[in-house]
């Protein structure tokens, strides 16, 4: 059973616990209160004057399809970008893992693309799809193939997915890896004494057991997609072509601070703010069922 | 040998430095000039603190256009806001909009008591930053008008005179056919899209963009860029796409990259793709009037300029207020408008750099240079073409060129384009106007 200390009085609960409420007040509580208050506004971008216009802004948002419609690209960028930055992550730790020589080299070497940021990650993949000069699309150009991600919206997704998903696979292999570590071999080889080969053991023993871990960074990669991937897309698409790369976080920044329109935008993030905790509610609530600790 | 000097350098800075400081005032400007235009902005403000030894101008990048509006916009909600920032004619309307937080510079000089008058500045570049009472709130900076840029050695190479007539859409449209068939992969492409193909083309051809004269009149005004004329451009542009006459690079000036490569034969850009074109480009080049349709509208009326204007900012030291005024009234001298204009193919701010220019020989020397001055100029601007003012105007783009983007693509007619264009650039324009109340 849990083992659960109990403190006589209240005061060192809640000095242990004050440096951690005092970081969420001021760092979250605060900043998200002002959103909210923010959002009943229609504020001048000099802050000079607003407006109170209630819920407004939420209508007014709800009722643009074009807002809708980015709910739909984020929901496919968000996913694309948890597989593409899972799935290769989980296959290159499990490889790793089996390495007998040199594998602190091949670790080390997986685990530089995290320490780029998302911005400059973002350039150097354009650099290479680059329409004009990328060598990638020099190469698609030869095999025939017209690689224009400033017009086809597909090809546009296809490249900020990628970009955001690459650093990403560095830190997620970092922590299958680690998983992998510690799961015992004393299974492992009981399995292989009863003759389940490599790929049924990996799919009946050490997959389950990577299960926590797997959980963890299913959530924390879908809150990576929704907030953090702004950078790649402002540096490769601007949103563009037409609306196809235009996610929700990087309407909330092109409202804001293009279009200087703070209530929209401060509406856009409660949104968000809304979607992402419903996100990680539904997480917790159904995925974690079938994870086994 | 280079470590010590340097290492020289840094220490006589940080020995000179405080020094200079205690002793004159500083003004704070910021801009959005990198590059050439960015070493040329340079001089001005070096030029002007050695000629005088009460100010100092400290000049910043703040990025581009957007983010420089950006920096000042937050900067003044901070309290930390420059004496004068540069804000693109887009944000005008945002500006003028802000009355507590702008100095109108027909104030800031009439306080400082430098060198102004406002007569002296060419009507259609002051008209797009003066209020409907005629005063000057901005002071114009660098303006611009688009321009066909010629590739005449591409056009040689495939077959094509490079002395055609290309004064008009259709004669454009008629040689890209001749360049494709010579074996031309890029006949045509832009930059600045929205400003070129829709508010320069619909000023140039006497239709409106919006109503309420494109904003002039007031705020409640709405786009009117779904009209027939505009239309039928944006349908013969999406034909040339398609075909693959016409190359679409990107929102910005992505363009100007293959035209100074020489990979394009033509070009629409403002005037002021000068600076990088004449000293990259490894062809003959020339520049031409920007193309306009036979028998439509009024075509062709005068284009509108594009650029940045300089604002002053509320909230600092009379004494400080006298150094900007001293500085802008050294920007707008004859002399430094001259070289300005020379050097980078933005237009002259005074008709008397113009004559200066002119009296000079520049324009003989280099022919075309004059084209934007006289494109601007040669007819008095109607209520369609003397500019816009309208509010959220940089998202308005963001919409316009989303929506070219699908027409580019073969995905939306034109008609289809445009009229969603309206539809959601109202949208914002109620907003702006809601704000604003």
């Amino acid at each position: 059973m849990e083992k659960r200390v109990t403190f006589r009085g209240w005061w060192l609960p809640a000095l242990l616990i004050a440096p951690q409420v005092l970081i969420s007040a001021v760092f979250f509580f605060y900043p998200a209160g002002q959103a909210i208050w923010q959002s009943l506004f229609i504020p001048d971008p000099f802050g000079l004057s607003s407006q109170f216009v209630g819920l407004g802004n939420f209508e007014f948002l709800l009722s643009d399809k074009f807002y809708r419609a980015s709910f739909a690209t984020t929901a496919v960028f968000s996913i694309l970008v948890t597989l593409c930055s899972m799935i290769p992550a989980l296959f290159l730790a499990v490889i790793a893992d089996r390495l007998i020589k040199g594998s602190g080299v091949y670790r080390t070497l997986l685990i530089w693309p995290y320490a780029v940021a998302p911005a400059v990650a973002g350039v150097l993949w354009l650099f290479m799809f680059n329409t004009r000069v990328g060598v990638v699309s020099w190469y698609l150009g030869n095999l025939g193939y017209d690689w224009n991600h400033v017009l086809n919206g597909g090809e546009a997704m296809g490249l900020v997915v990628v970009a955001s998903a690459w650093g990403r696979i560095s830190y997620n292999f970092l922590f299958f890896f680690a998983a992998l570590q510690a799961v015992p071999k004393s299974v492992i080889e009981a399995a292989a004494i009863d003759g389940a080969r490599f790929w049924k053991r990996f799919w009946t023993i050490v997959l389950p057991l990577l299960s926590p871990t797997t959980f963890f960074l299913l959530v924390v990669n879908v809150v990576y997609s929704f907030f953090e991937t702004f950078g790649v897309i402002h540096t490769i698409t601007s949103g563009g072509p037409q609306q196809s790369t235009t996610i929700l976080v990087y309407k909330v920044f092109s409202d804001g601070f293009v279009g200087q329109d703070l209530g929209s935008s401060s509406a856009q993030s409660v949104i968000l703010l809304i979607v992402v905790g419903l996100l990680t509610v539904i997480q917790f609530k159904f995925v974690e069922k079938r994870v086994h600790y | 040998m280079k470590r010590s000097l340097l290492g020289g350098l840094a220490a006589s800075t940080a020995i000179l430095f405080p020094m200079i400081a205690s002793a004159q005032t500083e003004v704070q400007f910021w801009h959005a000039f990198t590059g050439r235009l960015g070493e040329l902005v340079k001089a001005q403000v070096e030029e002007f603190n050695a000629s005088q030894s009460d100010y100092v101008v400290v000049e910043s990048h703040k990025g581009n256009y957007s983010e420089t509006l950006n920096a000042g916009i937050a900067a003044f909600r901070a309290g930390e806001q420059p004496h004068i920032l540069m804000v693109f004619e887009v944000g005008t309307a945002t500006m003028m909009a802000a009355g507590g937080a702008i100095k109108p510079v027909h104030e800031v000089m009439a306080q400082s008591g430098a060198e102004f008058d406002p007569d002296a500045y060419i009507g259609a570049v002051k008209g797009y930053y003066t209020s409907t009472d005629g005063e000057m709130l901005s002071l114009p900076f660098n303006s611009s008008t688009p321009v066909l840029w010629v590739n005449r050695d591409a056009m040689q190479e495939a077959g094509v005179d490079p002395d055609t007539d290309l004064s008009t859409w259709q004669n454009v449209g008629a040689v890209l056919d001749q360049l494709k068939e010579g074996g031309e992969e890029c006949g045509l492409v832009t930059a600045w899209q929205s400003w070129i193909h829709l508010e320069n083309f619909s000023a140039y051809h006497d239709v409106p963009f919006a109503t309420q004269d494109n904003g002039f009149a007031g705020l409640d005004t709405e786009l009117a860029l779904n009209g027939p004329a505009q239309i039928a451009h944006l349908t013969a542009m999406g034909e040339w796409a398609q075909d693959g006459k016409f190359i679409y690079t990107g929102r910005r000036n992505e363009g100007g990259a293959n035209f100074r490569a020489g990979e394009c034969a033509l070009f629409t850009e403002s005037s002021a793709g000068y600076a990088g074109i004449s000293s990259e480009a490894e062809f003959e080049f020339d520049v031409r009037p920007l193309p306009y349709w036979e028998g439509v509208g009024n075509a062709p009326q005068n284009t509108i300029i594009g650029g940045a204007s300089l604002w002053v900012m509320e909230g600092h030291e009379d004494a400080e207020y006298k150094g900007v005024g001293e500085f802008l009234s050294f920007l707008s001298s004859s002399d430094v408008q001259a070289s300005w204009h020379q050097n980078t193919g933005y237009l002259p701010i005074t008709a008397e750099a113009g004559v200066a220019t002119r009296a000079a020989g520049f324009y003989e020397q280099n022919p075309g240079t004059d084209i934007a001055v006289i494109q601007m100029t040669a007819k008095e601007p109607t209520a369609n073409s003397k500019g816009l003012r309208l509010g959220s105007f940089d998202q308005i783009r963001g919409i316009i060129d989303e929506e070219l983007e699908g027409i580019w693509a073969g995905d939306k007619t034109a008609q289809e384009a445009m009229d969603s264009a309206k539809e959601r650039g109202d949208a914002l324009l109620r907003r702006f106007e809601a704000a604003n109340r």
